[in-house]
């Protein structure tokens, strides 16, 4: 049993999850023995140190994670995106590019992890040294966001412009590359926690979660204590668990369209919808694949309306049909509306289990006593036990001789192997792409045709 | 096994003593008569989650013993897959912010898409003509389904509620004035989903439940209880039975449920951070996860363990949506860094990254005849990859 108080600092975890993976990833960079082969850049007349180029990157990543050079880039591009890395040519372009710009690794006091959240104070003095150190160095955006500080924290306008100025004598002592780079690294800091209107928000992480800082209490399920000890007992094998997951895959592995194709052509591709049409809900012969599936399980027969027809017509020979009638009946009762329930009951009583019933069917009598009980007052799943018996008599017994019947087998040989349409002479030239009737729209038709029987 | 057998009857015994305890915790209200009587419970009570604690680690290490191989290792003799060429054969342009979630008609071409602007369209995405729109009156639609009928949708969001739209062929008629409000919940709503007919709708939502609606009389008719937090997606099960079906949530754990007694069967909590999105493998023994720790892992649920974790080091950013391709080969997953990564799930390795989207991808589905998967983004559009 756990009993989980969620704080109110569980604001943002996603990002805080992103932030250290990243981490990891640059501190790996920085590694003295396996990590980035640091060097003098030139900068103009400036040279700095400890930097390295945009292709330098792109290769330690694609050597020490086993990817190409597109996934290579598309992650460094995140890694300046949250300002790990930082360009030292074009300061406010927070992009990488595989070529010789030189790029620099942000210290971790400008982390966006380590100073969260950010202060406003910080911001302030941080526009007051641009404004202090030349005039009209401020950006449009920045020069609002300004006044708009300047207003709000007015009472500590004194501290700020003293700050700044502090900051500033202090960055004049120091050597012109050391100025750059705190220079850039401020100014990457900035861009990604105050980024300028219209850019792309590195930290937009959408609705926060979770919304709730309720104590609730989680019980470790009393089920599943069972289902443990009682997984235990069986004592299944893993082995034999993991074999199916191969077993089914390889059962379906030609009914993957996007594994193996699909014929006549895929209609995404193609713009051809003849594979739809082929293997529409009911059509005069279905195709070979289509068929086959049917003896996957008795689950894939039942679940497709033609399977469904061809299996009434052998029950129907058989003699047995009441079966499936009834197992659809249930299905109804199962699904349908809560108002329609009782006299969905009545109806499959009458037909299906009173004594000289037309379509009387085969439960076996504790079954039919609860039911019969059970259904003096009628719910949703008063059938469910009946419904089961049945379906695993289907199942069992009427499902395997249909496999091994002439009607299927007639079916199967039958079914088309549609043709694999040629790839086109023209490969520009677009087919036409053909609208269909919404299934609102069918519905719609069949209601002003008026009630037909049910078709099941 | 008779080691096991005990361990597992304890077990009950002590969660049983557990929720009594728990349930006459949470009754009893806090005045100072009460006090010594609190202490008291509050001992028994950490008494016995000290000693459910101690059961719980003996029983997974019994578990482990019978564990004897990972999925890959038995995959090792499956043919290996070739490279894969997937491209963007549609784009579909319209919504006005983040596309946030889609699900397909189906008729395998019809998909109903939700932004973060309030907007609901419906597309055939074959043509990639724009048949509906609805404009809801809250922003952050989260969740949306289309109807098995193909004559419905249900969409819901920060209003808490899930709505169910049927769809007018009226050009004129505005669909907003047919709205049927079917859910209510107590926080946002996070995913809804029709079980196997129009009449009936699963959601899960903000406020830490599952809920189970009559769409017709909009009455409430199961309610699922479990999770610690924010409850982010669902999934039916398509099994023979069909009376399951799995949550996830921000408290890191995926549970499976029994639609009919409201029971939680199992629990699995192996990731490391929130659930984003689950979905079961398609025969039903086992669901795929996508978590903001960045991987993708596979549950099995009869061996009740995670079997399989999809992750590469490379990939840093978590999954927001995952969905098998038709024979359950594949795993594809939508990524927060924009890219869609697709996993050989038998052999655990990565087969393929996709790029294209130019946000991150926020909603991930398999066409229902398996020819095309779809992918809604925050960069405000659709793809549908083949």
């Amino acid at each position: 049993m756990t009993i989980n108080t969620l704080a109110k600092g569980g604001w943002h975890r996603e990002q805080m999850t992103c932030f250290q993976k990243m981490e990891k990833v640059i501190v790996a960079m920085q590694d003295p023995d396996m990590g980035m082969k640091m060097r003098n850049q030139r900068l103009l007349i400036t040279v700095i140190p400890h930097a390295m180029t945009g292709k330098d990157i792109i290769d330690w990543l694609m050597q020490n994670y086993n990817i190409n050079e597109e996934e290579s880039l598309h992650l460094g591009g995140f890694l300046v995106q949250y300002g790990y890395i930082y360009p030292l040519k074009e300061p406010r372009c927070l992009v990488l590019r595989p070529d010789e710009s030189p790029y620099r690794f942000q210290t971790p006091y400008f982390w966006t992890s380590t100073r969260w959240p950010v202060s406003e104070l910080d911001y302030a003095i941080f526009l007051a040294k641009k404004n202090i150190r030349k005039q009209g160095e401020l950006m449009e955006y920045e020069k609002e966001r300004y006044s708009v500080l300047h207003k709000r924290i007015n009472h500590t306008w004194d501290f700020v412009v003293m700050q700044a100025r502090e900051q500033l004598r202090a960055s004049k002592q120091r050597r012109k590359a050391d100025r750059i780079v705190t220079e850039c690294q401020e100014q990457a800091y900035w861009l990604i926690n105050r980024p300028p209107p219209g850019a792309p928000n590195a930290l937009d992480m959408g609705l926060e979660r979770p919304s709730s800082c309720t104590t609730r209490m989680t019980l470790w399920p009393l089920n599943a204590m069972i289902c443990c000890s009682n997984t235990i007992i069986l004592s299944v094998r893993a082995y034999v668990l993991m074999c199916r997951f191969v077993k089914y895959s390889e059962q379906y592995q030609n009914h993957d369209p996007i594994m193996q194709g699909c014929l006549p052509s895929n209609p995404w591709i193609s713009d051809d919808t003849a594979h739809w049409t082929m293997n529409a809900a009911l059509v005069p012969i279905p195709t070979r694949l289509r068929v086959e599936r049917w003896s996957f399980s008795f689950m894939e027969l039942l679940s497709d309306a033609m399977g469904r027809q061809e299996f009434m017509m052998y029950l129907e020979k058989e003699f047995s049909a009441e079966n499936l009638c009834f197992w659809q009946a249930c299905e109804e009762i199962r699904h349908g509306e809560s108002s329609k329930i009782v006299e969905k009951v009545e109806e499959i009583y009458k037909n299906f289990l009173a004594p000289g019933a037309a379509r009387w069917v085969n439960i076996d009598s504790k079954t039919m006593d609860k039911t019969l009980e059970g259904i003096k007052h009628p719910h949703r799943f008063v059938m469910d036990d009946a419904q089961m018996h049945i379906y695993f008599l289907m199942k069992k017994d009427s499902y395997p001789r249909y496999l091994k019947s002439d009607l299927y087998k007639s079916m199967l040989s039958k079914a088309i192997v549609p043709q694999e349409t040629k790839k086109s002479v023209f490969p520009f030239v677009r087919r036409q792409r053909h609208s269909s009737p919404s299934p609102a729209q069918a519905a719609e038709d069949s209601r002003s045709k008026g009630p037909q029987a049910g078709s099941d | 096994m008779v080691v096991c057998c005990c361990l597992g009857r304890t077990a009950t015994w002590v969660s049983y003593q557990l929720k009594i305890h728990a349930q006459k915790y949470m009754r009893s209200p806090l005045i100072p008569e009460m006090a010594t009587q609190e202490v008291q419970l509050n001992e028994t009570l950490a008494h016995l989650k000290s000693e459910s604690e101690s059961l719980k680690s003996k029983l997974e290490e019994e578990r482990a013993k019978l564990h004897d191989v990972e999925l890959h290792q038995v995959a090792e003799k499956v043919e290996g897959l070739g490279q894969f060429v997937m491209k963007t054969r549609r784009t579909l342009k319209g919504h006005g912010n983040k596309v946030l979630c889609m699900d397909w008609c189906k008729d395998k071409r019809r998909i109903v898409s939700s932004s973060q602007d309030g907007k609901v369209i419906v597309w055939d995405a074959f043509t990639t003509n724009k048949e509906h729109a609805v404009t809801m009156p809250c922003t952050w639609v989260m969740a949306c389904a289309y109807a098995p009928s193909g004559c419905a949708v249900a969409c819901g969001g920060l209003d808490n509620k899930c709505s169910v739209y049927p769809l007018s062929l009226d050009k004129n008629e505005n669909l907003a004035a047919k709205k049927k409000s079917v859910a209510m919940h107590t926080n946002y709503l996070s995913a809804c989903s029709f079980t196997n007919s129009d009449m009936q709708i699963l959601t899960s939502s903000g406020d830490g439940t599952c809920a189970l609606w009559d769409v017709e009389s909009g009455q409430l008719l199961q309610s699922f209880h479990g999770h610690a937090a924010d409850v982010l997606c669902l999934d039916l099960a398509p099994s023979e039975t069909g009376n399951t079906f799995v949550s996830g949530g921000c408290d890191k754990k995926a549970n499976v449920w029994d639609m009919r007694s409201g029971q939680c069967i199992q629990s699995f909590e192996t990731h490391e951070s929130d659930i984003n999105s689950v979905r079961y493998y398609p025969s039903g023994d086992a669901f795929a996860s996508g978590s903001d720790d960045a991987t993708c892992r596979l549950y099995d649920l009869r061996a009740d363990r995670e079997v399989a974790i999809y992750s590469k080091e490379s990939i840093i950013f978590g999954v927001s949506s995952v969905d098998f391709s038709l024979s359950g080969r594949l795993l594809f997953g939508g990524y927060n860094d924009y890219t869609i990564n697709v996993w050989d799930v038998l052999k655990g390795t990565r087969v393929s990254i996709l790029f294209g989207h130019e946000n991150r991808v926020s909603t991930l589905r398999v066409s229902p005849d398996g020819t095309a998967f779809s992918t809604g983004s925050w960069d405000h559009t659709l793809r549908i990859w083949a």
